[in-house]
């Protein structure tokens, strides 16, 4: 069985390459419009505050829930349901100096079992605004180093051109994806920055894929045209990439229907990351290796051949 | 001759698998709610406690599992959380302040297997349920006080050399003594004094005064002090665990003033912090025998002297300098003495029994008091809308008559009653604190959420699977047959290797890592079977097309592999919890998948068509 029966064919992928680039780059643009009018929905991990979620034996009453709150003395939180009618959500920005932050999620807790004295206690989260600026600050640096980590490691492996090709795939990704969640105003918090950075590892093994292949045609085929060789290596891995691509979509989609509330954002980064994943290897990377002019000369020079057979102890 | 593997390899590959279905296997029996009984004060305990802890929980019809003593710990399994609980209260109760009983998930695999070191995995807290704190030492107390103290060092010092001195004060604002003597002479006498004492210290000359000078800490002194802080807190926080009784806390160290403490079980978060929380210090000072109690009451007070209010009410006159501080207590027991009168004795380490010994030479007969410090939160704010620091709660706790030189050990006697002695001693242990500790983090999980995950993340680990393995028979018929027993090794292997690293802990994203390595790992079989494919359509034959499309594909699935294993080595260094756990399971399945699917699959493919004459491939 194969997904796409070619016979030999060759798919003119480079041919829709300029509007796949004017795609990319409207996309970018609308993430950067939201970015700079919605920003992004940070979760409470980096802007500090409490939530606490809560257990009722039967679905309460919201209005209630809400008024027992504000009896013991609080202002600015927000009640939703989280999963179930009979589970609650209730999140306290940041408070004041003076109040001590550490207890607001037990006064909770004791505010509520006024409505239901059994009321169980799911979890509370707590973070104080100089942990929240460290985890921003943290988050931050991982991604950028790891940016800056694989880059190198690319442009050690392949030629710079490929590398700069596999980077813009990469940011391509991240961008689109923060987008999404900026636009339909998605929590960002930690475990979708492990997301992000799993989505750039995943996008980075579809174009490493590609541009092996894109490499070694250049050597073996004996075609001079670039975008010709990069097409037939587009096709050639074709099939592998989209198999890959649905074995990955499948347990995301397992992960995302039963892998609980808690991983809900988690599975969703994953989801869009792969889609966008796949396309980003396709197009955007060597789309920019065009751009930046790649050209067989540059590749056959070298004795790459040496390389892959340095590498290859096992059989 | 093709595709024909050498004997070693096959064992390889199948000592791997034994190995890592044996590692595996205690995950399989899961754990007991137990309580962990042990002494507190290096005592065993013992049959006749595990006795009693079993004649209390029959009397109040708590059903239990098992129980036993093993290594001086009684350890008892019962069949729900809610024995489990219900027996840690009555145990609490019913045994002595001796020993300590502890909640634990008790791994129930069997004996053998432990004794090969087999142990399940660890639960994250997401998943087992408990408590994560991160708490920040303020060390802006921390070298105040150290700055205290070395004004109060000064005065004595130039007093002691017969240096006469002008003022000695702390700038403003600053982190800086100002030291002013009465003439040139004495300034740079007192300079190179203080400066041979005190090496660690840096010494400016006031520009504006030819008889003063600056002293602030050097680089090396604060970044002691900075260290000795969050070592004690440390100390004391585990110390303070104790109370809590937990059987498996994490205490550790994060960054230069944090330390994160993990408590799985735990569920009454409001006593944890009560009991964590608690920040302060302790101070013996000398009693002011000359002072006028009345007097000082209307803010009359001898220079060098400050008025601190007793527990009861009375009002107590104290000489400034501090004899010692707290962090020098290393324990404080309460007891009776020889005709059993409650006492407390108390031992310091031997910086501090050097203090308590040069201070009680000139001092007996004269009265020393204990005052115990405690941080509140200040309730207001700077401009800037920062907190401001907590405010400084002082109250005498004790006072007690010097009745000999002291040293390493001594005790406090006189004590009104047993209870008193008791409470007097908890604060001494617990006041030790150098700098007060504040929680600024805190990640709770209720154990029915922490159960909902585990049973959330198994069933989208198995449905994961599942559809994985039916899309791989279905497209590659007997290669996927082939590869799907690969991801099968694959997910033992990373339960394995799960089991046996002694800090990887399961949590909720963890299990999302193996998911998506579950989706990742057959790329490096699709990778290879793509290749057989082509070759095959390029007209080799079957034992060809398998040789090469195994050989072409392995620096592909190399290179792309190290790309995702460089993202997660981030991760990991940058993570904490739940996202190291991600990343622990991400970097395993990535190694683990690149053993499983290239040596496994190709010795199980060897194994049916090496040698062989095969027409057809099932692929």
């Amino acid at each position: 069985m194969q997904i796409l029966k070619l016979g030999g064919k060759t798919l003119g992928f480079m041919k829709l390459r300029k509007f796949a680039m004017t795609v990319s780059t409207l996309l970018i643009l609308a993430s950067f419009v939201s970015f700079f009018t919605k920003g992004l929905n940070f979760g409470l991990d980096f802007t500090g505050g409490t939530a606490v979620e809560v257990g009722f034996t039967e679905a309460p009453d919201l209005k209630q829930v809400r008024d027992a709150i504000t009896e013991s003395g609080f202002e600015d939180f927000s009640v939703q349901l989280f999963g179930s009618s009979k589970e609650i959500l209730v999140r306290l920005a940041p408070q004041g100096a003076g109040v001590k932050a550490e207890v607001i999620g037990n006064q909770i807790i004791t505010a509520l079992q006024k409505i239901e004295p059994t009321v169980e206690m799911r979890r509370i989260e707590f973070v104080g605004p100089s942990v929240g600026e460290d985890l921003k600050e943290q988050g931050g640096l991982a991604m950028l180093t790891a940016l800056i980590c694989i880059l190198i490691y690319v442009a050690f492996r392949f030629e710079w051109r490929f590398a700069v090709g596999a980077v813009s795939a990469l940011l391509h990704d991240v961008i689109i994806t923060l987008g999404l969640f900026s636009v339909l105003g998605l929590e960002f918090d930690l475990t979708i920055l492990a997301a992000i950075l799993a989505v750039i590892g995943y996008s980075l093994n579809d174009t490493i894929v590609v541009s092996d292949r894109i490499r070694e045609n250049f050597r073996k085929v004996r075609v001079d045209d670039t975008i010709e060789i990069i097409d037939i290596s587009l096709t050639q891995t074709l099939n592998r990439t989209l198999v890959t691509s649905i074995t990955t979509i499948l347990v995301l989609i397992a992960l995302f229907v039963w892998g609980g509330q808690t991983i809900h954002g988690f599975a969703t980064a994953l989801l869009f990351g792969v889609f966008i994943g796949t396309y980003s290897s396709v197009y955007v990377a060597s789309a920019v290796a065009i751009a930046m002019g790649v050209s067989k000369e540059d590749l056959i020079p070298e004795v790459i051949e040496k390389e892959g057979a340095d590498l290859d102890p096992m059989p | 001759m093709l595709n024909k593997f050498p004997l070693w390899k096959y064992l390889l590959v199948l000592v791997v698998l034994v190995v890592g279905i044996l590692y595996a296997s205690p995950n399989l029996y899961g754990r007991d709610p137990a309580i962990q009984v042990s002494g507190t004060k290096g005592t065993d305990a013992d049959l006749s406690v595990l006795d009693k802890v079993n004649a209390t929980l029959k009397e109040h019809n708590v059903t239990v599992k098992s129980s036993k003593l093993e290594d001086g710990q009684i350890l008892v399994r019962f069949k729900n959380v809610e024995d489990q609980l219900k027996a840690q209260d009555l145990l609490r109760d019913s045994l002595s302040e001796d020993y300590i009983s502890a909640i634990n998930m008790a791994p129930a695999q069997p004996e053998w297997l432990k004794s090969l070191g087999g142990n399940p995995m660890k639960l994250g807290l997401d998943l087992s349920g408990g408590v994560h704190f991160t708490m920040e030492i303020d060390m802006a107390t921390a070298v105040d006080t150290q700055l205290e103290q070395m004004e109060q060092d000064f005065k004595s010092d130039l007093r002691e050399e017969k240096l006469r001195y002008r003022t000695i004060r702390r700038v403003a604002n600053s982190e800086r003594l100002r030291v002013e003597m009465r003439n040139e002479e004495d300034k740079s006498a007192a300079e190179r004094f203080l400066s041979t004492r005190y090496p660690l210290n840096v010494y400016v000359d006031d520009s504006s005064s030819d008889n003063a000078f600056y002293v602030s800490m050097s680089e090396q002194k604060l970044k002691e002090i900075r260290d000795y802080a969050i070592k004690q807190n440390e100390t004391i926080i585990r110390n303070r665990i104790n109370q809590i009784g937990v059987a498996e806390p994490n205490v550790q160290r994060q960054g230069a003033e944090r330390i994160i403490v993990q408590l799985p079980g735990v569920q009454d978060t409001a006593r944890a912090k009560e009991i964590l929380g608690a920040t302060a210090t302790l101070e013996f000072r000398e009693v002011d025998e000359n002072a006028d109690a009345s007097a000082a009451l209307q803010g009359r007070l001898p220079p060098g002297t400050e008025m601190i209010m007793a527990r009861e009410g009375y009002p107590v006159v104290l000489k400034q300098r501090i004899i010692l501080e707290g962090s020098h207590i290393t324990g404080a027991q309460s007891g009776t003495d020889e005709y059993q009168r409650p006492q407390v004795s108390i031992t310091l380490d031997s910086k501090g029994g050097a203090k308590m010994n040069a201070f009680t030479k000139r001092a007996i007969g004269k009265r020393m008091a204990t005052v115990f410090i405690e941080y509140k939160p200040s309730g207001k704010t700077d401009e800037n809308g920062k907190a401001l620091p907590p405010i400084k709660v002082e109250e005498v706790i004790n006072v007690a008559t010097i009745q000999a030189r002291l040293d390493r050990s001594f005790r406090i006697t006189g004590i009104d009653n047993p209870a008193e002695a008791h409470n007097l001693s908890l604060l001494l242990r617990a006041g030790a604190l150098v700098a007060p500790i504040q929680i600024v983090e805190e990640r709770t999980v209720g154990p029915s959420l922490g159960q909902e995950n585990i049973e959330a993340g198994m069933t989208a680990v198995v449905l994961g699977f599942v559809f994985v393995l039916v899309f791989m028979l279905v497209y590659y018929k007997g290669f996927g047959m082939v590869a799907n027993l690969a991801l099968g090794a694959n997910l033992v292997l990373i339960v394995g290797v799960m089991s046996l690293i002694p800090g990887a802990a399961l949590t909720l994203p963890g299990i999302a890592g193996i998911v998506l390595t579950v989706g990742m790992a057959v790329d490096a079989n699709v990778l290879i079977f793509e290749r057989i494919r082509e070759e095959l359509a390029d007209g080799r034959s079957p034992q060809q097309a398998v040789h090469f499309g195994y050989d072409s594909a392995f620096s592909t699935i190399f290179d792309a592999n190290i790309t995702t294993l460089i993202a997660a080595v981030i991760l990991f260094a940058v993570g904490t919890g739940p996202i190291a756990g991600f990343a622990v399971t991400l970097a395993i399945g990535i190694i683990t998948s690149m053993f499983t699917a290239i040596v496994g699959t190709r010795a199980v493919i060897n194994l049916f068509i090496g040698g062989k004459r095969i027409e057809k491939l099932s692929i």
